[in-house]
């Protein structure tokens, strides 16, 4: 019996077509595998084109990304002498707030009448007097620099000529070692060495506990006698970390602290006030038909208008601000809400809701347990996805608003210098968003799918 | 029987109270950090949340108004502003395509089961962490600083951030594959690169489209963003309009007209396309 209806439908199968059909799938597949990818090529070649890559690439500037990655890791240390008074100063990153007091200075800096300053690779240079420098480089030998009126003359060893490294002017002499550099102008000699690390990370150099050990700091700290009699030392270590004023730590957690809460309030904000109206707009809840197509058409506007137009408007109306950039967050996010929640509320099981609706409850009781028990874990667990990706979003939209470490950042990279305080900002913004992704993740798994 | 019942009722109801007591000790928890934040933020913002409340439409309708008189403009200024449309678009697409390039890369670095190296999966998770977690504008910036202006540097740094969300989704969509095809393919001795591509990739194709599309939806708004501190495009034209101030308005409200309609035109299609790709998309 089978076997016969079988054989009929196969009479009655039309093999052609089935043939031409397959082979026109295959045709359009080979097509597709080849097309797909020379559009991509072509648009490729395109973009090369409109964003004028040839010319990007002529006026870059890599001598400053080797500038910038140095200073990531890096610092320098400048010792200035003053060729009219003869004043030298010896001071982190030649910045007025790093400087040494008179006569002191780190460890590879001799003060004195003859300032001698040793380099690294065993090449030493020397302030001398007369406003002459004396620089000895290992196998090369002795360059001597002198200010003469307003020109700068200069002696190399016997037999050399200037070297790639040494550039000469009339009226300046400079060496460029990478790691220390050398310069004189009748005006003033200069010589600044790097180093690794980020200076005067904790204490600056006013304050006592500077250049303190970690296990002189222990000490202090605990038993030790009181540096200052006012405050106990830890206190006053505290005081000095947070007052510190080359970093600044003080305003940069405040303004990480703005960030977060920009992203806080904008996204619970957000929640508060999409949920009532996801309510509205979900069409199994939704009292009239014109007020849920109203609700969807608000939602999609506050999508559709671009975060960046929310914040140009808002900080008209607020000024700039951390509420400013909550607000901008709030708008947009208001609109994905609102869109995402009336599906969740759409797609619940009636079942609960009618069962509970069966021992005579009221409108509210049957959405307390039967409505929200369904939809609270996917809510939740989008309020605290978006507080993560918003914490960064606030980090952009802090610095247009000029609120929070967006502008922090903005501003240390508009100086083109404190490259390491972007550094600085930037891990600062990477931890403070990995930390509220673990602990999200956490609460996620312990409340919402445990 | 009927004593075990009733301590279990009494159970239940302890339960119950407690997980009452914590839901309300945590809804309490909230309305202090949120009261206490709001007011922080209001205080170290410029203007107050209240004073600013009634003002919100003022520079709309200033906008407005102005663009209302200049009507005739409009067309003009719209057709004006189509290239820096087209720039932002663009932006848009390298950097989805580049990040999703790297992304797709990173997610095979990164999934059980499928990683070249197992041992390294934790250090490429992290470091798609990391790409996600660095904000845009700061690499925009720096290469700004580094390349000059233009649309270069903002396409850099969403492409980096693209190939950190991406990556991240793609994996998460790459550990759910059926792996038979991929022993399949090693049984008869394919190499690692051909398991991926012919048992791997098929699966994978449509769950990876759709999430590409809808990171270009995101990448849009992020390029006219960056467009606002320099890296050319929509944004770019809108600041300089806002810094002229009055006179201009009419080219704000046209630059905002368009960026709003592009939004919602691509929002539209690309939510149209990953229905058909993750719904009804299996292959023809």
């Amino acid at each position: 019996m089978t076997a016969v209806s079988e054989n009929a439908v196969s009479e009655n199968f039309d093999t052609g077509a089935i043939k031409t059909s397959l082979e026109r799938m295959f045709r359009f597949r080979k097509w597709r595998n080849i097309g797909v990818p020379l559009a991509i090529l072509g648009y490729l070649a395109y973009a090369f084109v409109a964003f004028d890559v040839m010319g990007v690439a002529s006026r870059a500037r890599p001598e400053n990304a080797a500038i910038l990655l140095g200073d990531f890791w890096s610092y320098k240390i400048h010792v200035t002498r003053d060729n009219r008074s003869g004043e030298v100063v010896t001071a982190f990153e030649g910045e007025r707030k790093g400087t040494y007091p008179a006569g002191e200075g780190p460890d590879w800096v001799t003060p004195g009448d003859e300032t001698v300053m040793s380099l690294y690779g065993g090449a030493t240079a020397r302030f001398a007097t007369e406003n002459r420098a004396v620089i000895d480089v290992p196998d090369f030998g002795r360059v001597t620099t002198q200010v003469d009126g307003r020109a700068v003359t200069l002696t190399l060893p016997e037999g050399k000529d200037i070297p790639d490294w040494m550039s000469v002017s009339r009226n300046r002499v400079s060496i460029d070692q990478g790691n220390w550099r050398f310069s004189m102008t009748p005006a003033r000699t200069e010589v600044f060495r790097y180093q690794a690390g980020w200076e005067l990370f904790f204490f600056t150099l006013d304050s006592p506990f500077h250049g303190k050990s970690i296990g002189e700091l222990v000490a202090l700290g605990l038993w030790e006698p009181r540096v200052s009699p006012e405050h106990s030392n830890i206190v006053a270590m505290v005081n000095d970390v947070w007052t510190n004023k080359m970093w600044r730590h003080g305003d940069v957690v405040w303004a990480m602290g703005e960030t977060v809460l920009m992203a806080f309030i904008g996204t619970m904000g957000a929640g508060m006030i999409a949920l009532p109206l996801a309510f509205l707009a979900a069409s199994n809840f939704a009292p009239a038909v014109w007020l849920r197509l109203t609700c969807r058409r608000l939602f999609d506007f506050l999508r559709g208008v671009d975060g960046l137009i929310w914040t140009v408007i808002l900080s008209r109306a607020f000024g700039p601000g951390p509420m400013t950039g909550a607000l901008a967050i709030l708008m947009t996010d208001t609109g994905t809400f609102g869109k995402t929640f009336s599906e969740a509320l759409e797609n619940i099981d009636t079942k609960q809701v009618e069962g509970i609706q069966s021992t005579g409850a009221t409108v509210i009781q049957r959405m307390r347990f039967g409505v929200i028990p369904q939809v609270l874990p996917l809510i939740l667990s989008q309020l605290l996805y978006y507080f993560e990706s918003n914490t960064r979003s606030a980090t952009v939209i802090g610095a247009l608003v000029g609120g929070g470490i967006g502008l922090l950042l903005t501003q240390a990279i508009i100086t083109q210098k404190d490259w390491e305080e972007v550094c600085y900002y930037m891990v600062l913004v990477v931890l403070t968003v990995m930390i509220i992704d673990t602990i999200s993740g956490w609460v996620r798994k312990k409340f919402i799918k445990g | 029987m009927t004593a075990h019942t009733v301590s279990g009722t009494a159970e239940y109801l302890a339960l119950v109270r407690r997980r009452r007591l914590y839901g309300a000790i945590l809804f309490a928890l909230f309305v202090v950090l949120f009261a206490s934040g709001f007011s922080v933020a209001e205080n170290r913002n410029a203007g107050g949340f209240l004073d600013g409340l009634h003002r919100i439409f003022d520079f709309p309708k200033e906008i407005f108004s102005e663009a209302f008189a200049n009507w005739r403009n409009l067309p003009r200024l719209f057709v004006a502003a189509v290239p820096s449309l087209i720039e932002t678009l663009n932006i848009a697409a390298i950097a989805t395509l580049f990040g999703g390039l790297v992304g797709m890369g990173l997610a095979f670095l990164s999934t059980r089961g499928l990683a070249l190296w197992p041992r390294l999966t934790p250090v490429f998770r992290r470091m798609m962490d990391i790409m996600r977690a660095i904000p845009e504008i700061v690499i925009a910036l720096v290469l700004i600083f580094l390349l000059g202006g233009g649309p270069i540097p903002a396409m850099i740094a969403i492409a980096f951030h693209t190939a950190g969300a991406l990556g991240k989704l793609f994996s998460e969509a790459a550990e759910n594959v059926d792996l038979k095809p991929v022993e399949g393919l090693a049984s008869v001795g394919g190499n690692w690169f051909q398991r991926i591509w012919f048992g791997v990739l098929p699966q994978v194709a449509p769950n990876w489209s759709s999430y590409a599309l809808l990171r270009f939806e995101i990448n849009i708004r992020a390029s006219a963003i960056l467009g606002f501190v320099g890296a050319g495009g929509l944004g770019y034209d809108l600041k300089t309009a806002l810094q002229w101030g009055q006179g201009k308005y009419d080219q704000v409200v046209a630059i905002f007209a368009i960026l709003f309609l592009t939004i919602m035109i691509v929002d539209h299609i690309s939510d149209r396309a990953r229905e058909r790709l993750v719904k009804g998309g299996k292959p023809a």
